[in-house]
């Protein structure tokens, strides 16, 4: 049983080694609509980095989950059932034909939970997509003019200029806001649990109380409290060494920019 | 049933007043407006107090984390690691159970696993933390000068701290300060989610707007509902500490005067 909560661990490390990239992946395409030149592609991206602002990101998380649900199911059941007689929403229910269902009522419990975990991923990522095309597009700001006119001057043409003078470069102005970033989505994964996830903090409760939905014998007392204090400690942990790994990652890409960050590297290594 | 009777029913159905029953079917558009605006008095609530009280603890610890004497500056330092470090959801649930074993061994203790002491006593705790590290940055980037012109005119200890040092810090901290208080009234959201229990369903917005997307299955109405609610209050919000930043920078010549910036950060 305590197998569920030390695998629990790892399901966060997933999250965070997936989402991680494909949020990248999702903020790097936002932030480039946002800088287009073309006013429709441009109000998405602006548009895609504004929505999230203002609004908290667990109203985000819980309704991504449902509507990229019945996105889904909804799509499948145009394909799959196209003369199905009934609507989708009657009343209070959402109904599609029974092939069209996600996961497929036959398909084993493993293929459950891979798609709500699937889920959970998207929508992290369409939320922290939104934060770092935020961050991303600051950063292709940052970057000294006079380097895009210099490529302009050489000849380079506006997406030669784009991926190979501006993309390096952009790097090191968006990663004090890309680490805070890091440091927020190791923060919002426990909201796993939110998402209907059997993730740490499920598995805590479920374990620390004397009185569980699945286990009959009552081993110990109400130890909720320790093993939420474990996750604290767990948490404050993977901080830290997140903390000193960007830390090691700045120095590195500070190396040879025209910043003070750089500068301070070049004093570094002459003096 | 009209629109006003659905107000008047609801309105502040969140604080326990009004009709007891919460509408199980039919739903119309002004109840889940209503519902969930009636939350909202509770996230204002806890954002508010917890802004006030958190004030004076930042300024604090800001100040200790700043501090030239070990014993207050190593207090201070791990105080804001702790609560920046580790996610607000998890200290949610274990300052609850921490709450609850308190209770057994005190009963007097009774009021803090209710949601409006002890949910109220972390987020102070968070946002003193987060706005601590705040201060403490604009603490370390006041001019030279100004500390050493104070000295100049004799000015020390508290006289100093209180004329020079506290005003400056609160000017050079205040656009981060709003982005701070922002995310605390989103971060109020969590309160029901987490262990702490929503006692005869008396929730903040989340709550309801949750619970007529479960009952409607229809996630496209109450969410919205809730991101308008809440985009206004981020408004309101940026509005009186744009005001406040006014008056803290009145003394400053036009020119200098530079505007609060509105790009503001996305993420704490």
């Amino acid at each position: 049983m305590h197998w569920s909560f030390y695998l629990s661990f790892l399901k966060v490390l997933l999250l965070l080694a997936v989402t991680a990239p494909v949020a990248l992946s999702f903020g790097f395409v936002g932030a480039m609509a946002a800088r287009s030149h073309i006013p429709p592609v441009s109000w998405l991206g602006k548009g895609y980095i504004a929505i999230v602002r203002g609004v908290p990101d667990i109203a985000f998380f819980m309704f991504f989950v449902i509507a990229l649900d019945q996105a889904f199911e909804w799509t499948r059941h145009k394909i799959l059932c196209p003369d199905w007689p009934d609507p989708i929403r009657q009343g209070n229910d959402f109904i599609v034909c029974q092939s069209a269902k996600l996961p497929l009522s036959t398909a084993p419990e493993f293929v459950h939970e891979t798609y709500g975990f699937f889920l959970a991923v998207i929508t992290f990522s369409i939320v922290f997509g939104a934060f770092a095309a935020n961050v991303l597009f600051g950063g292709m700001r940052a970057v000294p003019h006079a380097q895009l006119e210099t490529a302009a001057a050489y000849g380079l043409s506006p997406s030669q200029t784009f991926w190979r003078i501006l993309v390096p470069q952009m790097w090191v102005y968006a990663l004090p806001g890309l680490s805070n970033l890091w440091m927020v989505l190791i923060k919002a994964t426990p909201l796993l649990f939110l998402l209907g996830i059997e993730d740490i903090v499920y598995w805590a409760r479920e374990l620390g109380g004397t009185k569980t939905t699945k286990f009959t014998q009552y081993p110990h007392g109400d130890w909720r409290m320790w093993y939420f204090l474990a996750l604290l400690i767990f948490y404050l942990g993977m901080t830290r060494v997140s903390e000193i790994g960007l830390e090691k990652l700045m120095r590195r890409l500070s190396h040879g920019q025209a910043t003070s960050g750089g500068e301070l590297l070049r004093k570094e290594t002459t003096a | 049933m009209s629109c006003i009777q659905t107000i008047q029913d609801y309105g502040l159905r969140s604080l326990g007043l009004g009709e007891r029953l919460l509408p199980r079917n039919d739903f119309t558009l002004c109840e889940q407006f209503t519902l969930i605006g009636s939350g909202m008095i509770w996230n204002i609530y806890f954002g508010i107090m917890a802004l006030v009280t958190g004030f004076f603890l930042a300024t604090a610890m800001a100040m200790g984390k700043a501090s030239a004497n070990k014993w207050l500056r190593k207090p201070s330092e791990w105080f804001i690691f702790i609560f920046r470090g580790s996610p607000l959801f998890i200290q949610f649930f274990f300052a609850y159970f921490f709450f609850l074993s308190l209770k057994k061994s005190y009963p007097m203790f009774d009021a803090l696993t209710s949601a409006w002491l002890g949910a109220l006593i972390v987020l102070f705790l968070n946002t003193a933390a987060y706005t601590g590290e705040i201060f403490y940055g604009a603490l370390r980037s006041i001019p030279k000068g100004d500390i050493e012109a104070a000295d100049a005119y004799g000015m020390s200890g508290w006289s100093r701290f209180r004329r020079i040092i506290w005003p400056t810090m609160l000017r050079l901290a205040w656009p981060a300060y709003t982005n701070e208080a922002i995310f605390l009234f989103h971060a109020t959201t969590l309160v029901f989610f987490s262990a702490f229990p929503a006692w005869q369903q008396r929730g903040d917005a989340l709550y309801y707007a949750s619970y007529f997307a479960d009952k409607t299955f229809n996630p496209f109405i109450p969410y919205p509902i809730l991101a308008f609610y809440f985009i206004l209050l981020t408004l309101v919000v940026v509005g009186v500490f744009g005001l406040i930043n006014k008056r803290l920078n009145r003394h400053l010549p036009a020119a200098r005067k530079a505007k609060m910036r509105f790009r503001l950060n996305l993420a704490r």
